[in-house]
């Protein structure tokens, strides 16, 4: 039995309550089910994580690295878009 | 020996998920896909975790200064009270999978018992590994639907390692004399009890994996009185080799 017919998924793993999912890496699996479970046992038996999303790899669309100069660069030198020039409470956690 | 009947239902136990844990561990590196070969070791990992509680008390019980490791690695093939199913080889993936399937069936439903153990040490044990074995029962019941309901090939290996396996299900059930004398002290469970609802769950998911219930009733035994088929020798040379080659060897 290969794996070479399985999909390509992509797993986000959100390791604790109130914090976003994130992007922990990929793995092949023949169905969304089976994703998930490969994810749990992967990317969470060191007690990473308490909730898992698997999306098919095919459905990201992702940018052009040919295209950074015009899709990045412009933001580099624009410090005032930065919200650092305010106090934030020491109560606002994970900005 | 000191609380010899309890001793021994401990073993009969905790046997099971060693063996097991040591035939999951053996596709460490060599799983189908890298998916499942962790999946199937970290099983393993499970089943050792909860081989520890139960050798750890059985240890205390006895009193005697021998520890998990000596119970876990120095006894003799007839000294291990597991069931032949647990011992049987990773033929094939379908076998693998087959073997985990009609165990965790019975391991669960059984835990959910040893839950109600009078005994507070083994109903904690049976509380912490429940939620393990809930997940073992889950893995090994999609695999055997995916197996048996996909394609010609998959589902004909599926049917074939069931049909192997079947023999080794009714010793489940089968009370030894630990058994009997730590039911009527309300601390073990009565097995034979499990049997009906073991062939029903079974039999719902193999329907629903396309496959069909072997129907042949003649059956094996002999694990639980330590006679074993001849795969648990090579199985123990394996497990017990560094202690064996090495004596009191640490690390």
């Amino acid at each position: 039995m290969g794996t070479k017919n399985w999909p390509l998924w992509e797993i986000f793993v959100r390791s604790k309550n109130g914090l976003e999912h994130r992007h922990c890496g990929s793995l092949h699996a023949a169905d969304s089910d089976m994703a998930l479970e490969n994810a749990r046992d992967v990317y969470t038996r060191r007690n990473e994580g308490v909730s898992i999303w698997v999306v098919e790899s095919k459905h990201i669309t992702a940018s052009n690295p040919e295209n950074n100069g015009e899709l990045f660069e412009p933001a580099q030198d624009k410090v005032y878009r930065h919200p650092t020039f305010y106090d934030l409470p020491d109560e606002v956690k994970h900005m | 020996m000191k609380n010899e009947n309890l001793y021994n239902y401990l073993l009969g136990i905790a046997d099971n998920s060693l063996i097991l844990g040591q035939r999951m561990g053996e596709l460490c590196g060599h799983g189908p896909s890298l998916e499942t070969d962790i999946a199937c070791t970290n099983i393993s990992l499970d089943l050792f975790g909860q081989v520890r509680s139960y050798f750890q008390y059985a240890g205390k019980i006895v009193g005697d200064g021998r520890t998990e490791d000596d119970i876990a690695m120095l006894r003799k093939e007839r000294d291990y009270k597991n069931v032949l199913l647990v011992e049987q080889p990773n033929t094939n993936f379908a076998f693998t999978i087959g073997r985990q399937f009609l165990f965790d069936v019975y391991h669960l439903i059984f835990l959910a018992e040893l839950q109600k153990s009078n005994d507070l040490t083994l109903s904690a044990i049976a509380n912490k590994c429940i939620k393990e074995v809930s997940y073992h029962v889950r893995f090994s019941s999609d695999w055997v639907k995916r197996l048996g309901d996909g394609t010609e090939e998959s589902k004909a290996k599926m049917q074939e390692a069931i049909d192997a396996l079947w023999t080794y299900t009714d010793e489940l059930f089968h009370q030894t004399e630990a058994d009997v004398a730590m039911v009527a002290k309300g601390i073990g469970v009565d097995v034979t009890k499990l049997k009906e609802d073991y062939y029903l769950r079974v039999g719902e998911l193999l329907k629903e994996a396309t496959l069909h219930v072997p129907e042949s009733k003649w059956f094996q035994k002999g694990g639980k009185e330590g006679i074993h088929t001849e795969h648990l020798g090579y199985l123990l040379s394996d497990l017990q080799y560094m202690q064996r080659t090495y004596p009191n060897m640490e690390w």
